[in-house]
């Protein structure tokens, strides 16, 4: 008894800004201005700049995911066989930035790619082609890599530097060749960890309106951005909530696939 | 600037301010429960009102009309006095969340030029409910060197030449005003063939636009990285005393005025004492230091006359011509529908 009840703050806690916000959603999702039953707030995704919207957010976060994880993948690997990523200096350093606001980061690289901001100006300065890729879908690719780059790496460094030595020696005695060991030993064993990062990089890039907002001058719109003003500019928070329902479906989607893979060892975060 | 919160968020605030309020002791005369926009007031002013009047004000401030709203339509607190945007004013009318103004309480009235009180009646059809507090318009803020002759229409917006110079403001009713205007109809159109068009014409500006913001306009007509930006005129005043490249202009073909003024809601219980608090900021003296502190222009012309500094007054951002104010009109609230239609062309011009 004496444990159960240590646990009812955090009931609470669950219950008043999880569960409850939650129920918030689903009913002004699953209803109209009146306040009666309607399923057109989720068929709301089916209209032509909704669907565009979605499908936008869904390719961007692909993309984005895919480079995170090409690049992420060498760099656990190579960190974790180094002295110097065992020591955590590297992967510290991975961190570091994110003790900063990331929506202040963000702001950063749009002074950083701005037209006459600092790498415009250095390419003109160069001689080279004037460097124009704020606001435009490559911008907000770029902004969701360096925003959700360390979420990938960590789990991907944790898993692989868990993984033990021996299996990866018995693997070379037996003849294989670096690469076979890396191809039928490493990768399988560090799958967790891939699937870990690649929810944790994709989802919040599905959901978010802050980084397009900022790299992609308000002229992109991404599902997020949909769900925002309709919450924020508009006026239909049923139709914000039906939305953002479905936008569930797909992270719920993605979940349910990592959970299959996954076993546990790649959560580190 | 449109922001919203759960109404259960609001009356959760409301309640805690509520239970605030409680706690203090009133003074002398009473108290009075003020509602203003952040940043919208001189602090030394509530001061001085509560010394000269042994009133003691419990004085909170909101960012957005949408934010105001529930609180004073759920009644979840009792505010004396709030100070909405006339487009509120009109829905709260509509509600009929306020009190009828008694004018013998409020005779510094007088100072206020009656042309506002023309304004008012757009809204408040009697005039009965509001006192002006401060005002602006919506134009355009371009940078001399920037452009091949000086701006004065809504035409800019449209001319090739500024591909990627242009800024516009980021939500549904004032990006659709400029569009509006420019095919002749009214910035409060709720007629779909009307809109239709307004869309289509800024659908053809949009690979134009460099950027779509409205909390951004300002630092990057200061940063010079842009030729031509839609803005309130406060904005642009602070934008031009940093930035002597910059000139402000109210396009020919009219613009967008806004009017906050003061009002009293149902949910008063010191009516007196709040048409006190009113009837003070009325005053030249009172006016004029919130004036410089803000920045805003303000309707109040006793206290317009007691400015001296030359280049203030020649600040056509500030104080523009009787004709500027003549072609320009006021947002009305239109309702849900009617705003869902502008959310939703909004939303497809975007997506395109």
């Amino acid at each position: 008894m004496y444990r159960k009840s240590l646990s009812y703050p955090y009931l609470l806690w669950a219950a008043a800004f999880i569960i409850i916000p939650l129920l918030f959603i689903v009913y002004y999702g699953l209803t109209d201005r009146t306040g009666a039953f309607t399923l057109e707030n989720l068929a709301a995704i089916a209209t032509a700049e909704h669907s565009k919207a979605l499908f936008l957010s869904l390719g961007l976060s692909f993309l984005s995911t895919a480079i995170c994880l090409l690049l992420a993948y060498p760099l656990a690997l190579i960190l974790s066989g180094s002295r110097l990523g065992r020591s955590g200096f590297v992967i510290f350093l991975f961190i570091l930035p994110m003790w900063m606001n990331f929506l202040l980061r963000t702001l950063a690289w749009v002074v950083l790619l701005d037209t006459n901001g600092v790498l415009d100006s250095l390419f003109k300065l160069m001689g080279l082609p004037r460097f124009k890729i704020i606001n435009t879908p490559a911008a907000i690719v770029f902004g969701m890599v360096y925003d959700f780059l360390p979420f990938m790496i960590l789990p991907i460094y944790n898993v692989i530097s868990k993984i033990d030595k021996n299996v990866v020696n018995a693997a070379r005695d037996l003849g294989a060749s670096s690469f076979q060991t890396l191809y039928k030993i490493i990768f399988p064993l560090s799958l967790p960890g891939v699937i870990s990062g690649i929810t944790m990089v994709f989802i919040p890039s599905l959901t978010t309106f802050v980084i397009s907002t900022l790299l992609g001058g308000g002229k992109i719109l991404l599902i997020g951005n949909v769900i925002e003003q309709e919450f924020m500019k508009g006026t239909s928070w049923h139709v914000g909530s039906g939305l953002s329902l479905v936008l569930m479906l797909f992270i719920i989607g993605s979940m349910v696939l990592s959970s299959k893979y996954d076993n546990g060892e790649g959560n580190v975060l | 600037m449109k922001k919203k919160i759960l109404p259960v968020c609001g009356c959760l605030l409301a309640a805690t301010i509520f239970t605030g309020c409680g706690g203090s002791s009133a003074g002398e005369n009473g108290e009075v429960n003020v509602y203003n926009w952040g940043e919208y007031i001189d602090e030394d002013v509530i001061g001085m009102f509560e010394e000269e009047t042994g009133i003691k004000v419990n004085y909170k401030t909101y960012d957005t009309n949408e934010d105001m709203y529930p609180i004073i339509a759920n009644g979840a607190a009792d505010w004396d006095v709030v100070c909405p945007s006339e487009y509120m004013i009109q829905k709260m009318l509509d509600n009929d969340l306020l009190l009828e103004l008694d004018y013998e309480n409020i005779p510094n009235i007088s100072n206020i030029d009656p042309a506002y009180t023309e304004t008012v009646k757009g809204f408040d059809p009697d005039a009965s409910h509001a006192v002006p507090y401060l005002w602006g318009t919506v134009g355009i803020l371009y940078n001399k060197t920037m452009v091949e002759e000086p701006i004065t229409s809504w035409n800019c917006l449209w001319d090739e030449t500024y591909a990627d110079n242009i800024v516009m403001m980021n939500n549904p009713r004032d990006v659709f005003a400029p569009a509006l205007i420019s095919c002749g109809y009214s910035l409060n159109s709720t007629d779909d063939a009307e809109l239709q068009e307004a869309a289509a014409l800024l659908t053809e500006q949009k690979p134009l636009v460099l950027k779509y913001t409205t909390d951004e306009v300002r630092d990057m007509m200061i940063g010079e990285k842009a030729a031509i930006g839609v803005i309130y005129s406060g904005e642009a005043t602070i934008c031009k005393q940093e930035n002597e490249n910059l000139q402000y202009v109210v396009p020919e073909e009219g613009s967008n005025v806004w009017l906050d003024c003061w009002v009293i809601p149902t949910t008063c219980k010191n009516k007196e004492n709040a048409e006190k608090w009113i009837d003070f900021l009325c005053r030249p003296d009172i006016a004029l230091k919130n004036f410089e502190y803000i920045y805003y222009s303000i309707p109040n012309s006793a206290a317009i006359e007691l400015i001296e500094d030359e280049e203030t007054l020649n600040n056509e951002a500030l104080f523009p011509g009787n004709d500027v104010l003549s072609r320009c009109e006021t947002f009305h609230y239109l309702g849900e529908e009617a705003e869902e239609k502008y959310n939703e062309l909004w939303k497809q011009v975007l997506s395109e």
